[in-house]
């Protein structure tokens, strides 16, 4: 006596395997809604935008009136942000990484840096605006400019070049230090010439992806208290600006139909900027991949 | 005529030797690597030192008890409440709804990548995953208010202008990336041999996949799911837009509602002065919202800790 | 004077603890004196006492994990790399002890230069591969460079392969050309000692024999410290021949001694291939 009747699997076999095409269809279908409703989105804001996406539009300030509307005082503002954190944020990030994969030992202190950073991490971007208002706005006394918003920005993107820059460094294989150190070469040499030539590239395309997080972030801003209709462009680090995602929020809300597409030209002004930007991580990415 | 004179390689060596600079910049690199580093720990405490100092400031107006107990938060009105629920529950609406829209569709997607897809589809699915996940949230925001909530109200005519299920929708869609992604990673890290193992008895696909490598990648799995519930709680221009700023304490997720974050931009975006209770209250909610996404940050990391798997 | 003279004493001391005979005029480039290493409790060699003479090619063998590779990179003091290391007792380098907290480490690696097991250049061109070691030691002049990079890349027998691509990455060449172009590398500071742990483990065989004649020629000039798991390579190189097992020198003698007549039954078991 079999414990298998060959009937009975047979007889099952059929609908297990229906069962199985059915479920793969469904897993298919799930990607294609999540790719459906990015291209519904695209779609809708480029049909939206276009109209008024004229060179008007990015060379005028904004208006009450839908048809004057423009990004310019937002565009540059976005510029001069990413102009304090860039610098800022990759400073703090890389060195920090550097830190903790070539000098860091296992320690409490170095333990407790690393949960840290992975806390910080997950702190919603809003919080990071109640931080900003407190110490940089008020206790500093730097008001809402370009550097107070620069900073907050700074500190939001630090976790995301910290872990990046993290991984490329650790990418570069130890024979390579060894190399290094084996003809004398102090650890800060090793670090400089030999470590850092290798990973900058991942370290390059991890901090342009985190700075274009930057740039489309609105909810820090909106706490800072950045004013949305201005005339002037910000003449240095302690003016007053705007930034492109604020000027998108201040037309989304408005109750005339007209800004509605207003809007739309400005997210797309905002996706072509965050387009080339993650054009050019990737063009780093494949141009400059090692092999060892 | 050579350059080096005859003279060796070490010599020269020797001569250029116990240069000062050198020296000091090896003793000194570590210290103020040290301190970028101490930067990052630096901001955590100036968060939570800011929120626990103007926090208590607020605590000093109104009571504790009435705070996380109230059912009403109407900080603009002449008698003003300050009982957090509503938001608290606005905030929990939002997260159901995307929790119910991006888990399943999520975890199918992650199935089918990790699992069915070829090589070529991965490679152009993946990326185009991640597209979605780089859109700034304003721009989410204003597609759910201009384009999810008005389809919505041909379907379901109740739905209100401001409503809890385009936003919750909308977020869904915003952290199904990141649940499809990690749990993606989850299952692609689970031995080839142990698939392998069932395919061999007979099994299709998709009893591996459900009762094989789902198991086997549970925790990665469920981490993701607790850090995309993290970033739904914490998220503030989609609920903003299109959520609405009525804070309500019932079931209704067709009317306007008001989340934690979006009461905090409300308040930034008007004109409560320096000094009154709404503006200290800012910093309640914002302490609050923190504390949530915090318990589920370590949540995450327990669990993924905590149940590894082995190979 | 005196210092010198407590050396001596000392080497007497090694050789007759090796039982091996005091051998030629020439001097010492190493002297090994009790040494004790651990890797945390793990305790990876033993008492080692070892003389190891300049201007030969010292092959050192014995089974994995006998230690050799640790003793090796002790000599250099790049075992260090691993944090949780301890060591205890002498290496006599041109007579000053390499553990003391004192020695610099690099200055003892700008003497004493390593090739390693895998080829290990840097994703760098060929000329900035070799031009190294003396930039990092200040050396700027770009006519001294030049000239430092030619010398050494004939000294690794490897100018002609490359000498019309000096520009390209190294990660172009084959792998028996990327480990003389580390050889080179190594030489473009003339360091005294040249250690060379398993070079030639990821070599096919015609680049391994490159390898070994090279080696051949440079002890003219540089004493080399070789450590192989291949017994017959070092039958073919070496002038002497340390066994290690189990963290201990079992025995160090003349290469052809150890190979055709060796005084330790263990030696003579792992040299027949009895085990290992």
């Amino acid at each position: 006596m079999r414990y298998i009747e060959e009937e009975s699997v047979m007889r099952n076999m059929g609908k297990r395997l229906t069962k199985n095409k059915l479920w793969k269809y469904l897993f298919m279908l799930a990607v294609g809604i999540a790719l459906a409703s990015l291209v519904v989105l695209l779609f809708r804001i480029i049909t939206q935008g276009t109209e008024y996406l004229t060179w008007d539009f990015l060379t005028s300030f904004a208006s009450r009136f839908p048809e004057q509307a423009g990004v310019k005082a937002a565009l540059i503002g976005s510029l001069w942000l990413m102009l304090v954190v860039a610098p800022v944020s990759m400073t703090l990030g890389i060195g920090t990484a550097i830190y903790l994969e070539e000098y860091a030992k296992k320690n409490k202190l170095n333990d407790f840096i690393r949960m840290n950073i992975s806390n910080l991490a997950g702190v919603p971007s809003i919080v990071f605006g109640l931080l900003g208002l407190t110490i940089f706005v008020r206790m500093l006394d730097l008001g809402k400019s370009v550097l107070a918003a620069g900073l907050t920005m700074s500190l939001l993107i630090l976790p995301v070049i910290i872990v990046a820059s993290q991984e490329a460094i650790r990418a570069v294989p130890n024979e390579q230090r060894e190399a290094s150190f084996g003809m004398g070469a102090t650890k800060w040499q090793t670090i400089v010439r030999v470590v850092l030539p290798a990973a900058i590239p991942g370290i390059l395309t991890g901090s342009i992806l985190a700075l274009s997080r930057a740039i489309g972030e609105t909810a820090p801003l909106v706490v800072i208290g950045i004013p949305v209709i201005l005339q002037f462009l910000p003449d240095g680090l302690l003016s007053s600006f705007t930034v492109l995602p604020m000027q998108i929020f201040d037309w989304a809300k408005r109750p005339q139909e007209e800004f509605m597409f207003v809007a739309s030209a400005g997210i797309i002004v905002l996706m072509v900027l965050l387009i080339i930007m993650n054009s050019i991580a990737i063009f780093i990415r494949n141009k400059f991949q090692k092999r060892y | 005529m050579s350059a080096s004179n005859g003279q060796s390689v070490q010599a020269m060596i020797e001569a250029s030797k116990n240069k000062k600079g050198k020296v000091l910049l090896e003793k000194t690199m570590p210290k103020l690597l040290l301190l970028t580093a101490l930067i990052s720990v630096l901001t955590t405490f100036g968060i939570v030192f800011t929120l626990i100092f103007e926090t208590y400031e607020f605590f000093t107006r109104i009571p504790f008890m009435e705070f996380i107990t109230g059912t009403q938060w109407l900080p603009f009105a002449g008698d003003a409440k300050y009982g957090i629920l509503p938001l608290i529950l606005g905030t929990l609406k939002i997260t159901a709804i995307a929790v119910v829209v991006a888990v399943p569709l999520g975890l199918a997607a992650a199935i089918y990548l990790s699992e069915y897809a070829s090589d070529s589809a991965r490679r152009i699915i993946k990326p185009v995953l991640e597209v979605l996940a780089g859109i700034p949230t304003i721009v989410y925001g204003f597609f759910a208010l201009t384009f999810v909530t008005p389809v919505l109200q041909m379907v379901m005519p109740d739905v209100k202008i401001f409503n809890a299920l385009s936003p919750g929708i909308v977020v869904g869609i915003m952290i199904l990336p990141m649940i499809t992604s990690l749990s993606e990673d989850a299952m692609t890290s689970v031995p080839k041999s142990i698939r392998e193992g069932a395919l061999g008895l007979g099994a299709t696909k998709f009893e591996v996949a459900i009762r094989v490598v789902l198991p086997a990648a549970l925790s990665g799995i469920v981490a993701s799911i607790v850090l995309a519930i993290s970033r739904a709680i914490g998220e503030t221009m989609i609920v903003s837009l299109a959520g609405g700023s009525t804070p309500t304490f019932d079931a209704n997720i067709t009317g306007s509602i008001q989340t934690m974050t979006a009461y905090i931009v409300q308040v930034s975006t008007g004109d409560a002065g320096y000094g009154t209770t709404i503006y200290y209250s800012i910093y309640a909610v914002g302490f609050t919202l923190f504390v949530f996404t915090l318990i589920m940050n370590l949540l995450a990391q327990y669990i993924s800790k905590r149940f590894r798997e082995e190979y | 004077m005196v210092q010198l003279a407590t050396n001596e004493v000392k080497k007497g001391k090694i050789l007759e603890v090796n039982g091996a005979p005091a051998l030629g005029p020439k001097k010492n480039v190493f002297d090994t004196v009790g040494l004790d290493l651990w890797y945390g409790e793990h305790h990876a060699l033993k008492n080692i006492n070892l003389g190891i003479q300049e201007n030969e090619v010292t092959a050192i063998i014995g089974p994995s994990g006998c230690g050799k590779s640790t003793y090796l990179k002790t000599l250099n003091r790049m075992v260090e790399l691993v944090p949780i290391v301890r060591t205890s007792g002498v290496i006599n380098y041109r007579d000053r002890n390499i553990l003391d907290r004192n020695y610099t480490v690099e200055e003892l690696r700008t003497k004493v230069g390593m090739v390693f097991q895998k080829p290990n250049p840097f994703p760098k061109s060929i000329y900035d591969n070799i031009a190294y070691g003396p930039r990092i030691h200040g050396i700027k002049n770009k006519q001294i460079l030049d000239e430092i990079v030619e010398k050494s890349l004939r000294g690794a027998a490897i100018w002609d392969e490359v000498k019309d691509r000096l520009h390209e990455n190294a990660y172009g060449l084959s792998g028996g050309q990327q480990q003389r172009i580390c050889i080179a590398r190594c030489l473009a500071i003339e360091p005294d000692v040249i250690l060379m742990d398993e070079p030639t483990s990821a070599l096919d065989p015609i680049s391994t024999l490159k390898v070994e004649e090279l080696v051949q020629e440079l002890k003219d000039n540089y004493s080399i410290i070789i450590v192989t798991h291949n017994m017959q390579q070092a039958a073919r190189i070496s002038d002497k021949t340390a066994f290690f097992l189990n963290g201990e020198v079992v025995e160090f003698d003349e290469t052809n001694k150890i190979f055709s007549t060796p005084s330790d039954k263990r030696t003579e078991d792992y040299i027949s291939g009895r085990f290992g």
